[in-house]
């Protein structure tokens, strides 16, 4: 099992995790095209490599959060961190 | 009058089966103790191929193999970054059917099941395509429901498919535990006869071998570094041993499809997952059909050898990675001693996970794309093992005639544009 850091509750197994999906930004429904709605919908980056994501601490704080993340390794780096660390 | 005959029988496939072993001569060849020869060459890499085949898994190699078989067209290179079968096609659980949920889906399945029914005869290798049923158990009324909807699906399709209650599946399988009081009860299940097992590699193997005797180049640890496009048409592809000039380039490289598609600036709609299977010590044969459990995530079958082969879904996070984990393992067993209680003793041998490529609505993206002379055949995530001759097939002919052949009209990458999403999750999310 890998170990995942939640930036609030530090770090526990992915099990506890969910994992959301690469980050990416909403368009705008009021002025998308079809076009980039199904981009936004069907089209996920899938790089081997780096890739930024979000994680939703299910069976702990229940918050999300964005790390990075290596496809290809599964070495990870916590983009951030709890407000007070 | 004899050229036009000999390319007829090229057509049908009849001229160019490669040689048929004989009993006698393996026996002797066994008892003489010497090492078996290799059942094809290495070719050295020509500048020039007319279709240039990425990914030497059991896709790729059907793909090839049809293209010299059924249309003549034997100028074809197979690359692999990697050895052939290497992938996914040497890490599935090798389970054939074709009782899926969607018409499109069970009419393309029943034709591979067709196609590997014949295809120890036609490649002339002994693929050992084993019928010995399939049983996609039920645990609750929704999957019993659906079961009895894929069943009806299925019969109008003429596939042998039914739903079956306890007392039979006891008498197909007597070491499952079919008892009421248990966290899952087994309470029916869609029973199809005509799916099994078959050794992938040996399907690999025959492909390689019956593709390389028709001329085909096979290059293993070849692996692909770019895709030359000008004015929105494929010119060739550059490699770790050079540049290949060629019309067509055909992506069939599964987990890696999304990296080979962006080579060629053709975004895909896939995600890479891991799968994880496993394999136990080889005990007294006692498990005749394969069993499946959506609800537990699992599916069992003993091979030839007595080892119970597991698989079960894809991991929770994409990944590149092959590593297995212990939580995959223990998660594993503990749902196969839910189904066989009998099993709490029998020692797992090892574990190895292969990559999916998942697309959204399960189904597999086939055909050309907006760039001419490169065409995908991926998306095949859980499931395309069993769809390997019947997309070779179909891909071959799609090349060679420059139209969409109607039985993967359904899988164009258009669909995601036009919305028309075939849903096939019900029946290939676990159900392998």
């Amino acid at each position: 099992m890998i170990q995942i850091r939640c930036p609030w509750c530090g770090p526990r197994g992915s099990a506890e995790f969910r994992y959301e999906g690469d980050v990416k930004t909403r368009p705008d429904p009021a002025t998308a095209t079809p076009q980039a709605w199904r981009e936004y919908l069907y089209f996920p980056a899938n790089p081997c490599g780096p890739v930024t994501e979000t994680w939703y601490h299910r069976m702990g704080c229940q918050r999300f959060f964005t790390l990075k993340r290596d496809t290809a390794t599964n070495e990870m780096w916590n983009l951030e961190e709890a407000p007070g660390d | 009058m004899e050229a036009a005959r000999s390319a007829d029988e090229r057509r049908s496939g009849r001229a160019s089966r490669p040689p048929r072993y004989s009993a006698f001569a393996l026996l002797r060849h066994g008892l003489s103790g010497q090492p078996w020869p290799r059942v094809w060459h290495e070719q050295p890499l020509r500048p020039r191929y007319d279709v240039v085949i990425i990914g030497g898994g059991v896709h790729g190699l059907a793909a090839a193999y049809y293209l010299a078989a059924n249309h003549g067209i034997s100028n074809v290179a197979v690359l692999d970054k990697s050895y052939l079968g290497g992938g996914g096609s040497g890490r599935n659980t090798a389970i054939l059917r074709s009782n899926y949920l969607t018409p499109e889906g069970v009419h393309f399945y029943d034709r591979s099941v067709q196609l590997y029914d014949n295809l120890s005869a036609t490649l002339g290798y002994n693929v050992m395509f084993s019928k010995r049923g399939h049983l996609t158990l039920a645990h609750n009324d929704a999957s019993l429901r659906t079961m009895r909807w894929r069943a009806e699906v299925n019969k109008l399709q003429g596939i042998d498919s039914d739903v079956i209650g306890p007392a039979e599946i006891k008498k197909l399988a007597p070491y499952l535990d079919t008892s009421a009081g248990v966290r899952y009860p087994i309470l029916g299940a869609l029973y199809h006869p005509p799916g099994g097992v078959v050794r992938h590699d040996a399907v690999n193997w025959g492909y390689a071998r019956a593709a390389a005797h028709l001329g085909v180049h096979l290059h293993q640890n070849t692996e692909v570094t770019g895709i030359d496009v000008a004015g929105g048409r494929v010119l060739g592809v550059r490699t770790n041993r050079g540049a290949i000039a060629t019309p067509v380039v055909v992506n069939c490289t599964a987990g890696w499809s999304t990296l080979i598609g962006d080579m060629a600036g053709v975004r895909l709609p896939i995600q890479t997952f891991p799968l994880q299977a496993a394999v136990t010590e080889p005990v007294k044969s006692f498990l005749h059909p394969v069993i499946v459990s959506g609800t537990l995530h699992v599916y069992v079958s003993q091979t030839d050898r007595g080892e119970l082969v597991f698989g079960a879904s894809v991991d929770p996070f994409t990944a590149y990675s092959t590593r297995g984990s212990l939580e995959f393992t223990e998660g594993l067993a503990g749902n196969v001693l839910q189904l066989m209680p009998a099993l709490s003793k029998v020692r797992l041998l090892r574990q190895w996970a292969g990559l999916c490529d998942m697309t959204p609505d399960f189904s597999p993206v086939m055909g050309p794309t907006d760039v001419e002379g490169f065409y995908v055949d991926v998306g095949w995530g859980t499931y395309g093992f069993k769809a390997g001759p019947v997309s070779g097939e179909a891909m071959a002919e799609c090349i060679a005639s420059g139209r969409t052949p109607e039985i993967i009209a359904p899988f164009a990458l258009s669909r995601f544009g036009a919305g028309h999403l075939v849903g096939e999750k019900g029946a290939a999310a676990v159900g392998h």
